[in-house]
């Protein structure tokens, strides 16, 4: 069984579609990346695996349990699944140490301690143990990502969704986050990864999902995509980013 | 030729002094009550169902749009008239306090609802969206998240707002309850040295105001800094 799974959703804003009767899934242990156009949807597509973003058709179902259901107890399911967003989303009002423990003493029940011992443990292994007592605003991009990835990880999560984490970023810094993102893959983690970053996709997904206008146009393994992909749009898609 | 005498302030000093703790108690009760409830509304107004949200916007607008002292004029003759009414027994006065204290908490809460809701929409929607991600619910997220952020942004305007709460406490004199202008104007009435009171009343308020506005202005800065 897969660890997510998307069975036929679709989304609309009024009367504008913005998933459509999208099927995919990711394994354990898989990486998938989603690329495609901005405004194709990818977006909003990962935001409903964790039920950020509601959806009005379909399913779809993580570690066994569905998200579109009302009676699911979507903060206990959310506590299990990290995120991370395009902007970070630190909380600016704590300390690096208050934002990496909150959740798990708030949520999972763990000591203040306990708590800190883990933050601390991620903190180090994303390099910036030394910044600790700062708060989000003292740190650059790069920083406040890595200390957002930790953050996501202190929830000792069974997977972990990127949503475009690198593209609020100066080029500079892009590779500090991808580094702790590839070694995370390597590490066996169940990523949902959307991104433009093909190089990333290249180094660790296993597949490729592209999207256009709320579809799922190609769902295939990455060798497939950047060997022979079947859709003109994704070949259009690819020509355009792989230039620079 | 007008002869000031500013001896009677002097020699009223325990009057007027009982008078201005009056006046600060009712303004202290008013401020706590009218944030706490007002953000209770806030949180109504922003709440998806139309069940709470519309009785919420109902309250605030209706308070909104009637003048300050009909709302304490109303409520405390008004009020033991209709508890009679439905109980079929004769309404038992509250009394001027509890009355005006009713009436300004209910007011206060209407205004800064509409501050504090500001305030919560002023918050990225990515910082809710952040701490749901990580497993808080509703309450935690607005709690530890979403309304600490908030009341730093509205600060200035919360506290913009209670030099005025302040200054309207003096409407009390309405339901004959003795806060500081009341009591100016009782030893004015025995003593006919009502304008020196008046006066003395004036250069109060506008002292305290002034130095509250003033410390406001600092804050704002401050915070402006520190962003």
């Amino acid at each position: 069984m897969p660890m997510i799974e998307l069975r036929n959703v679709s989304k609309w804003y009024g009367s504008f579609q913005v998933l459509d009767d999208c099927t995919t899934s990711v394994g354990k242990g898989e990486v998938v990346v989603v690329c495609g156009p901005s405004g194709s949807g990818k977006s909003t597509l990962i935001k409903a695996v964790n039920g950020l973003e509601p959806f009005q058709k379909g399913e779809i179902v993580v570690n066994g349990v569905s998200v579109g259901d009302p009676k699911t107890d979507l903060p206990k399911l959310r506590a299990h699944i990290g995120m991370v967003f395009q902007n970070f989303e630190l909380f600016p009002h704590m300390s690096i140490t208050r934002n990496l423990t909150l959740g798990q003493v708030k949520v999972l029940g763990r000591s203040q301690e306990e708590a800190e011992a883990k933050g601390m443990k991620l903190l180090d292994r994303v390099g910036l143990l030394s910044q600790k007592d700062k708060f989000p605003g003292q740190l650059s991009g790069g920083q406040q990502q890595r200390v957002a990835i930790a953050r996501a990880l202190s929830m000792d999560p069974i997977a972990m969704l990127f949503d475009e984490p690198t593209s609020a970023l100066d080029p500079e810094m892009i590779n500090e986050v991808l580094d702790v993102m590839v070694e995370l893959a390597r590490e066996g983690m169940t990523m949902m990864v959307v991104t433009h970053e093909m190089g990333f996709a290249r180094k660790v997904a296993h597949r490729v999902v592209f999207m256009d206008h709320g579809q799922i146009v190609e769902d295939c393994t990455k060798d497939e995509f950047f060997g022979s992909v079947r859709s003109e749009r994704a070949q259009t898609f690819l020509s355009k980013i792989l230039h620079h | 030729m007008l002869e000031f005498d500013w001896g009677v302030i002097w020699k009223y000093r325990e009057s007027l002094w009982d008078g201005m703790l009056t006046s600060l108690q009712l303004f202290a009760i008013a401020l706590a009550g009218g944030i706490f409830f007002g953000t209770l509304l806030a949180l109504a107004r922003l709440a998806p169902w139309k069940l709470v949200s519309v009785p919420a916007a109902g309250f605030v607008n209706l308070i909104r749009s009637i003048p300050f002292i009909m709302a304490i004029f109303w409520f405390y003759f008004l009020t033991p008239v209709i508890v009679s009414k439905f109980t079929g027994q004769q309404g038992e006065a509250v009394g001027p306090f509890t009355s005006a204290v009713v009436a300004f908490i209910m007011v206060e809460s209407a205004y800064y609802s509409e501050i504090v809701r500001a305030g919560i929409q002023s918050i990225p929607r990515g910082q809710p969206a952040a701490a749901y991600a990580l497993g808080l619910n509703y309450w935690q997220s607005m709690g530890h998240v979403v309304l600490p952020q908030a009341f730093r942004n509205m600060l200035p305007v919360m506290l913009t707002q209670a030099v005025i709460l302040f200054q309207d406490t003096s409407l009390v004199y309405v339901v004959a309850l003795k806060d500081f202008l009341g009591a100016a104007s009782k030893a004015g009435q025995l003593t006919g040295r009502i304008v020196e009171l008046y006066i003395f009343v004036a250069v109060v308020f506008f002292i305290l105001c002034f130095l509250a506005s003033h410390a406001v202005k600092r804050l704002q800065a401050r915070l402006a800094a520190g962003r």
